[in-house]
């Protein structure tokens, strides 16, 4: 099949088959950051724009990285320095930038539906980096990548994702994109983060995390945003620790081995144990490894896609 | 100046007609109404087929004028309102600045004399500044001619300043309209609380938040011994206590608007900010309520709640686009087809839902087609369909969901006190 989307704004708009072209496409990616020289000439002449809203290095970071080794050439607009302070609308700063004729935009913004908006105002392609609490398509593609690498194949796996359902974007990403390629997803978190109708999405809920470990293959874990203003209730930081922490007493009653994922950065001795962060189950560094060959597969087929347009 | 309306169906519920009649108008009034007619100096206007209505009572309709004129004025906004068919609407307070004092009331009816193409009723606003803290002077406010209140827009937290709201419009002869909204509750949220609030990330907004401010007034309201009007009515408990309050004989009525029984949560699919609303577009089983207030009479009028911005306002991030939608040219259009095609309305009750039963809440003697009535009319062609298009508005805004939709039901004339002010 071959990729015919100018941008990615979220798994749930994608199906079974792109999901997979995607996670083919970045394993024949993966091997070129093991090279001495980490390049390929496939962008070669694109200019890709990070524009972050929202403040992010691994996200905007890694993009670069994978912008780099594909050859394209990279500008990083971040909103502190940018014209959005002198009150330009999203759509004018979007206009603005693909009238430079850069031909991607990879966008992180603190409100959902920021990239969908953009996306349908614009031809060039807009990549979604994280909007609000809506989705956060890459770092559940660089997840799924990972377990798929790890254990083999999705279809069927019992995967846990286990934090602050409600506010979070990669728990939805992650949601869409291991429902449709068939795995069973678990949520589990206190029932103030579990957001409403969430199992129409086909995942099952819990608040039992040593029940839900006994049965999970793997277990991503969120982090959790104590700090955030929402005025809405929110469990205590040592209270959650010790009812949802992720530690080794509880990992030594869960399947041997069982993956155990984050994505960053880790709140370590809140949402999981430095043990269990540095553990061998672990395989949190790899998924940072992993999201340059996602990031280098999306920005390659989106970019693809629009040149097959004109 | 004369016109004859031939052969229509004449819809008149107050006086129970339903007939092929014609109507004569004679300066302002209606001079006689019944089977063939004769009047040589007469304009004749052929309605065979047509449907002959008295003329819509909006009673929920913000001009934006003074204070907001980019996004509408009395004048464009009347003009609007000709187009949907509507004689008579209600002005809401939240201008800038708010109709919270005679001298504000009575610049907004000097704009509504020299500008309006139909009748534009002034609704006061409750509190100073519409803050919910201090109680306008309600004599004042009557005398400058407000013929209702509300902080529209918002709802008055206070439990006193509520009950105070309530007594003195009592006394002022005064109609209370209520948004309500807790927003203790509603807080930062932008569409209603449920799978698409989860599914799209955004926050969302609990029927909690609007039917337990509606228990509240209606319970302020009985405590002052005086009537309510509950604002767009949009969520099935909303329905159920309003249901009770009126089976125990409570003076309370309420309107809707055409987009909670039109539109879903559903229908925000790719976070399209003219589907953002206040009260939000509710779940599927608040919208077969909304249908069944209407039709079982819980739910008394179908009001627009036209809110017109621009599109700096509403072409932004979901979060930060303005609630509200404009509907004066949309609003019979989409009632036909929700309610008359659907049969969950005849026309009659239709008509009484737009126009009889306003001009009764409101206190207006308007709303039938009686001999000695104002002669405020409208022609229909009920099997016409037509596209909703954005370049045919006449509204300074153009944030209307229904923009692209094929509707039935065009208003073909609008008669304001015997006066064509509208021909399509």
């Amino acid at each position: 099949m071959a990729w015919t989307k100018k941008d990615l704004l979220g798994l749930e708009y994608l199906t079974e088959d792109e999901i997979t072209l995607i996670l083919d496409t970045a394993e024949s990616f993966k091997e070129v950051s093991t090279r001495e020289i980490k390049k390929v000439p496939a962008l070669r002449g694109k200019t890709a724009v990070n524009l972050f809203y929202e403040p992010s290095t691994r996200t905007r970071v890694s993009f670069e990285v994978a912008a780099k080794r594909l050859s394209a050439d990279v500008i990083n607009i971040a909103s502190e320095t940018s014209s959005v302070r002198k009150g330009e609308t999203l759509i004018d700063t979007g206009k603005n930038i693909q009238a430079l004729k850069a031909d991607i935009i990879i966008m992180r913004h603190n409100c959902s539906g920021a990239a969908n908006m953009l996306a349908r105002s614009l031809d060039i392609s807009v990549v979604n980096a994280g909007d609000g609490w809506h989705e956060h398509p890459t770092q559940a593609l660089l997840d799924i990548f990972t377990l798929r690498e790890k254990l083999g194949k999705i279809k069927g796996l019992n995967v846990a994702i286990v934090g602050d359902i409600a506010h979070s974007r990669v728990a939805r990403s992650n949601i869409w994109g291991l429902t449709k390629l068939g795995a069973n997803v678990i949520l589990c978190a206190p029932k103030m983060l579990l957001p409403v109708g969430i199992e129409l999405t086909g995942a099952k809920t819990s608040s039992n995390i040593d029940e839900v470990l006994k049965q999970a293959d793997a277990v991503n874990v969120l982090r959790m945003q104590f700090e955030r203003d929402e005025g809405a209730a929110f469990p205590e930081q040592l209270d959650y620790f010790k009812k949802f922490g992720i530690t080794e007493e509880r990992l030594a009653k869960a399947k041997k081995d069982i993956v155990v994922m984050h994505p960053g950065p880790i709140n370590r001795g809140i949402e999981m144990s430095s043990n269990v962060a540095d553990g061998a189950n672990s395989v949190i560094l790899e998924q940072v490894t992993n999201g340059i060959a996602v990031r280098m597969a999306v920005l390659f087929l989106v970019a693809q896609a629009k040149d097959a347009r004109k | 100046m004369s016109i004859l309306i031939k052969g229509g169906r004449v819809i008149d519920p107050l006086n129970k007609i339903d007939a092929v009649l014609d109507i004569l108008i004679q300066d302002h009034q209606i001079s006689k109404i019944g089977k063939n007619i004769q009047a040589a100096d007469a304009a004749i206007i052929d309605a065979g087929g047509k449907i002959v209505a008295p003329g819509i009572i909006d009673m929920h309709v913000h001009l934006r004028e003074p204070g907001r004129e980019d996004k509408e004025t009395v004048l464009s906004g009347t003009a609007a309102a000709s187009k949907g068919g509507v004689t008579t609407v209600l002005a809401m307070p939240n201008t800038l600045p708010a109709m919270d004092c005679e001298e504000n009331i009575k610049l907004l009816r000097g704009i509504i004399a020299k500008n309006a193409l139909i009748n534009v009723l002034v609704c006061g606003a409750i509190t100073k500044g519409r803050l919910g803290q201090e109680l306008n002077d309600m004599a004042k406010l009557k005398r400058a001619g407000a013929i209702a209140i509300s902080d529209d827009g918002s709802s008055v937290d206070s439990d006193e300043v509520m009950l105070d709201a309530f007594k003195s419009a009592k006394q002022y002869g005064l109609l209370t309209v209520c948004h309500c909204e807790d927003k203790k509750l509603s807080g930062k949220g932008v569409i209603n609380l449920g799978f698409q609030s989860t599914r799209l990330g955004l926050r969302g907004i609990s029927n909690e938040s609007e039917y337990k401010r509606i228990s509240r007034d209606i319970d302020l309201a009985a405590r002052a011994d005086t009537r309510v009007h509950i604002a767009h009515v949009s969520c099935r408990e909303s329905v159920e206590i309003i249901a009770k309050a009126k089976k125990i004989g409570l003076k309370v009525t309420c309107e809707t608007a055409p987009h909670y029984f039109a539109l879903s949560e559903e229908d925000i699919v790719d976070y399209d900010t003219k589907m953002k609303t206040n009260p939000p577009l509710r779940s599927k089983e608040d919208v077969a309520a909304i249908k069944a207030g209407l039709k079982d009479g819980v739910i008394d009028a179908i009001a627009s709640d036209h809110a017109p911005h621009t599109e700096n306002e509403k072409d932004i991030e979901f979060d930060r686009a303005e609630f509200g939608k404009i509907g004066l040219e949309s609003g019979l259009a989409i009632s036909i087809m929700e309610l008359i095609s659907k049969k969950v309305l005849s026309w009659p009750e239709l008509v009484e839902k737009i126009s009889v039963n306003p001009a009764k809440i409101l206190g207006i003697n308007k709303g039938s087609l009686g001999a000695g009535d104002d002669a405020d009319i409208i022609i229909v062609n009920a099997e016409k369909e037509f596209l909703l298009e954005k370049s045919k508005i006449i509204s300074k805004s153009k944030n209307s969901p229904f923009i692209g939709r094929t509707v039935k039901g065009l208003v073909e004339y609008t008669i304001y006190r015997g006066k064509v002010v509208y021909k399509n």
